[in-house]
């Protein structure tokens, strides 16, 4: 495969997880438990926009056919994403949300801070620019996945069914293909095989902290970062994100 | 016209305010990273300070709008985004008078060294996240005042 078709898919896929996500995290604007939360969402949400725009500018940009980062967010259907099945996934309650945060977060601060050391230019400058971002978010998701999880028993057994929930949606961000393979030999993107470990500890760390059972079962549901089979949620998800664009196409303000 | 220099359009900026902490400039807030003439064109490098800040745009609308007014034609801003911002590069001037306007200014330790209203310190954390990317909220303990933390980062 050639290198730049590669990077192209690398940062469609990067893009796409932070849009799909920060979509989601912001659908909690206004309806969060208490101000703060609120506040705090409102604000991930927008660093996750903002890394989007970065990441999708960088695919449009190597696709060449003058795509912009906003026309590959609002001007394509459910089976071109190419985000993580995770990402898509419905809010459900607080804890469940803080839960996949928590997760993904988990992700991007161990991967960010290795992309920002990459040779190639564009890859570092975004990188670096959103591992500071993920650091501060893993952080706050940490925390509260803790503070969740060794609370009361009723907010306990909220978080414990969240990682029920969630456990099977994890696997997915291991999963690599002849892109990721391209990129790693090129040295440009670490294999995410390397990084699999360092995950694995750090989310086992911060669960047993929270005083829950980690699943023991490796069952992962696949389909969102090839596309092959995203979830009927993503659907749902881009009728709204999409509606504007697709309704008055072109719109402006 | 003559080209100002850039000496005087680093002073022009300085007189731009930050939208979101008008007590500041956008020098103050460190985000002017490169002023040249290319030609009879100014080119002004401007570093978001959150890659999703809403200010971003609203600043460079600013900025022009500013240059305009000195009598500027051609004008070209263009987006740097390494190095990152850090908050290592606000002015000392700038930090002054964050306090004095009660945002608690950044720390290495991660957290506010005083309370801005009665420099008590005793303090405690609300949120992470504050009125905007660049802040958290706090609390002193000792006055029972909330405050704005400006995120080290
Ligand atoms: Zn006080």
């Amino acid at each position: 495969m050639e290198l730049n078709e590669a990077l192209e898919r690398f940062a469609l896929r990067m893009g796409d997880n932070t849009l799909i996500l920060g979509h989601r995290v912001s659908e909690w604007c206004g309806h969060s438990p208490v101000l703060e939360e609120d506040i705090a969402l409102a604000n991930t949400a927008l660093d996750l926009i903002g890394q989007t725009q970065l990441w999708l500018g960088l695919a449009g940009e190597l696709q060449g056919n003058g795509k912009s980062a906003d026309d590959l967010a609002f001007l394509r259907d459910a089976w071109d994403f190419r985000n993580l099945l995770l990402t898509e996934l419905p809010n459900g309650d607080f804890g469940r949300t803080m839960m996949r945060q928590f997760l993904f977060d988990a992700w991007q601060s161990i991967l960010l801070p290795r992309l920002a050391q990459s040779p190639d230019a564009r890859v570092a400058e975004i990188a670096a620019k959103a591992a500071k971002e993920a650091a501060y978010h893993v952080e706050r998701s940490a925390d509260t996945v803790v503070g969740l999880g060794d609370g009361t028993e009723e907010s306990h057994g909220y978080m414990q069914q969240a990682l029920a929930y969630l456990w099977p949606y994890v696997g997915e961000i291991f999963d690599t293909d002849e892109a990721d393979d391209c990129l790693a030999q090129a040295g440009v993107v670490p294999h995410f095989s390397t990084l699999k470990d360092e995950y694995y500890a750090l989310i086992t760390r911060v669960l047993t902290d929270a005083t829950l059972d980690v699943p023991q079962d490796d069952f992962a549901h696949r389909g969102g970062r090839d596309g092959m089979r995203h979830t009927e949620h993503l659907g749902h998800l881009l009728t709204q994100m999409q509606w504007l664009q697709r309704a008055y196409p072109g719109a402006n303000w | 016209m003559t080209r100002p220099s850039t000496e005087q359009v680093w002073e022009w900026l300085d007189q731009v305010p930050d939208p979101e902490i008008p007590v500041i400039s956008l020098v103050d807030l460190g985000i002017i990273r490169d002023v040249a003439w290319m030609g009879d064109t100014l080119e002004i490098s401007v570093t978001p300070t959150y890659s999703g800040c809403p200010a971003t745009s609203f600043i460079n609308m600013e900025i022009e709008t500013a240059m305009r007014g000195h009598g500027i034609q051609r004008l070209a801003l263009k987006r740097q985004l390494a190095p990152a911002w850090t908050t290592d590069w606000l002015s000392e001037k700038g930090i002054a008078k964050l306090e004095e306007y009660g945002i608690a200014p950044p720390q290495p330790a991660g957290g506010p060294a005083r309370c801005p209203h009665c420099g008590g310190t005793h303090l405690e954390r609300i949120s992470q996240f504050g009125s905007t990317p660049c802040k958290a909220q706090w609390r002193c303990t000792d006055c029972l005042e909330p405050f704005d933390y400006f995120k080290c980062i």
